[in-house]
């Protein structure tokens, strides 16, 4: 039988704001533990929670980004139940009306079509505190640093059919909140998460297969192993003619397996009411045109204008306008290089992204700046260097030894375009190789091509790379014919 | 010295008849020689007291000092006090030192109150009698064989037998006004959102609402101009303007309207409490107001839906005393089940857990529809009634309580009989309306309250109307026997 796979996702998006959502404590990460919890993070008796303006206004940029309807009321709940590091017993999250109504978002596909994936709804809660389980022996340590930082939970409609579209949409509601700045995005401090809905159906199928919750899931490639292998797993369970249960699951990145955590019976009632300590979040549209007011360029939008104003290719401007801050570093750099974009696409997208990768590094962290870059494919634009050589270039100016044209100069990489002395070398080389000669000579002209590149080859070496290729190649031909 | 006012002790610190300290040590005596027998304090605060005494003086001294610096108050045990025990009536906060004031207590210390200690009360303000106290029941000065009422009990024992001149309450279902009405003192509880809740500890957080418990009505009055105003802590406190309470209190009553609801007259209020409440708004008419029937036709609802949401709204707030962070944890607990289930089923007593179950079962998947929500909507009736009668009526008499004081143990096992004598006290926290109880007279040597609602943020009408009817009447100054 054949399968159809049914994939919604849950993200939670750590808004970036200085303060916690309801106290005023700070949220910066790795503190030493329980400094940055104050008496409401900690749940203290008689203690009541503020909202943080801040964080409204986030959530609101993002409802807008996603074109998604922005209620005029949104109401705060209570999500009851008991974990030692959830300090009131409960967590302030929403329930019936959430901050942001439906919206929308588009994902490319690898064939290049485009997807429209739903969002069902975004809602603010608080984040709970730590366990810690190592290092207190029989006990557990609890830190509560975490404990009420803000979270947009943002929750997709069904609307996926296998796991690299939910890595598209994962990567591109990453890609929408870093451009917002309303989210840092670092997934390893856990930052930006998912949890994962995932069914199997038989194609063709209207209703939907039961469903498994793969829970908190921390990287782009976790998301796309750990629905792979839960869908395997639960076409195993229906085609030996079992019954996938609805439940939790957690996956191993270590093992490649998803484990149970628990099942639907064990589910809590988290008993959801309004929390009486918070008064409905009312939101005029005034305030709704000042944040749209604030919008920035979005990652959509960004790569339209490069394809249209730069001529790049779809592909290389949805590269370039995925991260927020690559599309600077690459409009910074086209500025440098005196407006040359093709050529600044390629360094980007080929030997800047392949060093940066190699040394794990993000491109707010490349040692060759969007200026530097550009001043290099300026110089090969104006044949000062050949591509070749700006690969020493780029080398040198990536182990911080100076910008192109110092590094050009001190190690005297200018490109030879005297034609004096390109005609000395070419001359030289052609009475050094009377046998090559004649066997280009003698060649019929589809295979001229080929044999002229010994020619070149020894021409660049002469001139140790320097000898503008061009100008080597037209002298040769003009030169052999003879 | 002790039978004194506000008004009076701040005259005589003022005119230096008498220094904070002498007065504070005056009371402080009064306190623990009266405290074995009436238990309406949890903690004495003796050093402390002192010491703040001796530093109001020397405000005095210096100038630097408000009307009221240098005068001692009791504090309900549900205010948190930075550095002093805030028990909240229960063993699962007996090892509790907040490390923060409230915002009420705040605002007294800034007045420059002295804080003589922290009064008894039901645990978690759950009850009517203060019977559910883990420190003991509080005793009635007008006969210790009866309760002083709940849930704030403490509080009206303690300024009902002068061991304090004034006290703070918190009122959710009428815990305020009904120890106010039974041990005869003058109980405000304020519009909801008027005074900060923060500090105070939740039992039923839309219902809560801290007031004074005093003498008389411009006592009452003083406090509030102390208390009442915004605080960006709590969200659900009123961005609104505050009155100076004292101000209208001399005003004329002349052509007050009063609504009196055929429903708080009829079944269920003793023939005796009726007679005296008739004779309370008989003086209110002899003042020049005037008054006619009116209905709350929702009255009877009012108990039901205030036994879902504040058990459903404490259910929740309880959750944080789980014995993880603060407050009381079961010995040797083997797992986390075990540390949760026998730290709050040991921390917490009978009535709380009554209370929470009730509550979690009303929010639970299947049952929220039909108690929660329903019970809101009640809510809505309850308010609209009042609206409605407002329209024809500036404010609205009737009795506090559908009796006087009742004997220790006579209702603990009763819990719904207990309920129910809350009639006429929750549709006003339902409604987060202000509300005041005065003594109004005495059935059988024990106190009567007449109870006095406002429309929103009518502070200053009740407390005028309070005043007059103090100026016409003496039961106010009656002192039980054995506190002169």
């Amino acid at each position: 039988m054949e399968w159809e796979t049914v994939i919604g996702l849950e993200i939670h998006a750590q808004l970036a704001t200085k303060s916690k959502i309801f106290s005023g404590a700070a949220t910066t990460y790795g503190a030493e533990p329980n400094t940055q919890a104050c008496a409401v993070d900690l749940g203290l008796p008689g203690v009541l929670p503020v909202i943080n303006k801040e964080v409204v206004a986030k959530a609101v940029k993002f409802g807008l980004a996603i074109e998604a309807e922005i209620p005029p009321k949104s109401v705060f709940a209570r999500k009851n139940y008991f974990y030692p590091d959830l300090p009131k017993g409960y967590q302030i999250s929403q329930f019936e009306l959430p901050i942001v109504s439906t919206g929308h978002i588009d994902i490319q596909l690898e064939d290049g079509t485009t997807k429209r994936i739903g969002v069902t709804r975004a809602h603010l809660e608080e984040d709970a505190g730590k366990s810690m389980h190592e290092g207190f022996g029989d006990y557990t340590g609890i830190d509560l640093n975490r404990a009420g930082t803000p979270l947009l939970e943002i929750v997709s409609e069904p609307d996926m059919r296998n796991a690299k579209e939910a890595v598209a949409y994962m990567k591109k509601i990453h890609s929408i909140v870093r451009y917002l700045e309303i989210c840092d995005g670092n997934m390893q401090e856990g930052s930006f998460r998912c949890d994962a809905n995932v069914s199997v159906r038989p194609k063709g199928q209207e209703e939907f297969g039961t469903r498994a919750e793969l829970k908190n899931i921390n990287s782009f490639r976790f998301v796309e192993q750990a629905i792979n292998i839960e869908v395997e797993r639960q076409i195993d369970i229906l085609e030996d003619g079992g019954e996938v249960i609805q439940e939790t699951r957690l996956y191993d990145p270590n093992k490649n397996e998803t484990r149970s955590m628990r099942s639907k019976e064990e589910a809590n009632d988290y008993r959801y009411f309004p929390d009486p300590d918070l008064l409905p979040v009312e939101i005029e549209n005034s305030f709704i045109e000042q944040i749209r007011g604030q919008l920035p360029e979005l990652p959509d939008a960004k790569k339209q204008r490069f394809i249209d104003e730069f001529k790049l290719s779809e592909y290389d401007s949805g590269v370039l306008t995925a991260q927020k801050e690559m599309s600077d570093y690459f409009e910074t750099c086209v500025k440098a290089a005196d407006g040359e974009a093709k050529l600044s696409s390629n360094w980007i997208t080929g030997e800047l992204a392949a060093s940066l990768n190699k040394e794990n590094k993000d491109i707010t962290e490349s040692p060759v700046s969007a200026e530097m870059l550009g001043g290099m494919v300026k110089r090969i634009k104006d044949d000062t260097i050949s591509g070749k050589i700006a690969k020493q270039v780029f080398e040198a100016m990536w182990n911080g030894e100076g910008n192109a044209d110092s590094i050009i100069e001190s190690k005297g990489l200018k490109q030879v375009t005297d034609t004096g002395a390109i005609e000395k070398l070419v001359d030289d080389v052609i009475s050094n190789s009377p046998d090559q000669v004649a066997q280009y000579q003698a060649a019929p002209d589809d295979k001229k091509g080929k044999l002229i590149g010994y020619f070149v080859g020894q021409i660049m070496k002469q001139s140790q790379g320097k000898a503008n290729p061009k100008q080597v190649n037209e002298l040769l031909r003009k030169k052999l014919k003879i | 010295m002790h039978q004194s006012t506000l008004a009076q002790l701040s005259a005589a610190l003022e005119s230096k008849e008498i220094s904070s300290e002498e007065l504070t040590r005056l009371y402080l005596e009064r306190c623990k020689k009266f405290n074995d027998s009436l238990n309406c304090f949890i903690t004495i605060n003796e050093d402390e007291a002192i010491k703040k005494a001796k530093l109001a003086d020397q405000q005095r001294a210096e100038n630097k000092h408000t009307a009221l610096t240098g005068i001692p108050v009791a504090q309900k045990d549900i205010f948190c006090t930075n550095g002093i025990k805030t028990s909240c009536g229960s063993k699962m906060l007996d090892n509790f030192i907040a490390p923060y004031d409230a915002t009420v207590v705040e605002k007294m210390n800034a007045a420059g109150f002295i804080m003589l200690g922290k009064t008894n009360m039901d645990e978690f303000a759950m009850g009517s009698s203060n019977e559910t106290s883990f420190y003991g029941p509080v005793k009635n000065p007008w006969n210790t064989d009866y309760v002083p009422g709940g849930s704030s009990g403490g509080s009206a024992s303690a300024v009902a037998a002068r061991l304090t001149p004034i006290a703070t309450g918190t009122d959710t279902g009428g815990s305020i006004r009904q120890p106010a009405s039974l041990c005869g003192i003058t109980g405000l509880k304020p519009t909801y959102g008027r005074v900060s809740r923060y500090g105070m500890i939740a039992f039923a957080s839309s219902l809560d609402q801290g007031g004074p418990m005093a003498l008389t009505a411009e006592d009452a009055a003083l406090m509030m101009n102390v208390i009442a105003g915004f605080d960006e802590r709590d969200s659900t406190s009123a961005e609104q303007q505050v009155d100076d309470y004292t101000k209208n209190l001399n005003n004329s009553i002349e052509g007050l309207k009063i609504g009196l609801p055929k429903e708080y007259f009829g079944e269920g209020l003793d023939s005796n409490i009726a007679k005296i409440v008739e004779d309370g708004i008989k003086e209110l008419e002899k003042l020049g107001a005037t008054c006619k029937e009116i209905e709350l036709p929702n009255t009877e609802l009012s108990i039901p839906a205030y036994y879902v949401v504040a058990p459903a709204e404490c259910s929740s707030n309880l959750s944080r005393f789980d014995g993880v962070r603060f407050g009381y944890r079961c010995d040797d607990p083997k797992d986390l089940s075990d540390l949760y289930t026998r730290s709050r089923g040991e921390g917490f007593g009978k009535e709380v857990k009554r209370r929470i179950m009730i509550g979690a079962y009303v929010l639970s998947a299947g049952y929220y529809d039909a108690y929660y929500l329903k019970a809101q909507q009640i809510r809505h009736l309850i308010r609209d009634d009042f609206q409605n009668a407002f329209k024809d009526v500036d404010v609205i008499a009737g009795p506090t309580a559908t009796g006087t004081a009742f004997k220790l143990n006579e209702m603990i096992d009763d819990p719904v009989s207990m309920y129910l004598s809350d009639l006429y006290t929750v549709s006003v926290n339902l409604a987060g309306l202000p509300a005041i109880s005065v003594p109004a007279g005495f059935d059988n040597n024990l106190p009567v309250g007449l109870q006095l609602i406002g429309n929103y943020f009518e502070e200053s009408r009740l407390l005028n109307i309070a005043h007059q009817f103090q100026q016409a009447t003496d039961h106010h100054k009656a002192i039980p026997e054995g506190f002169e």
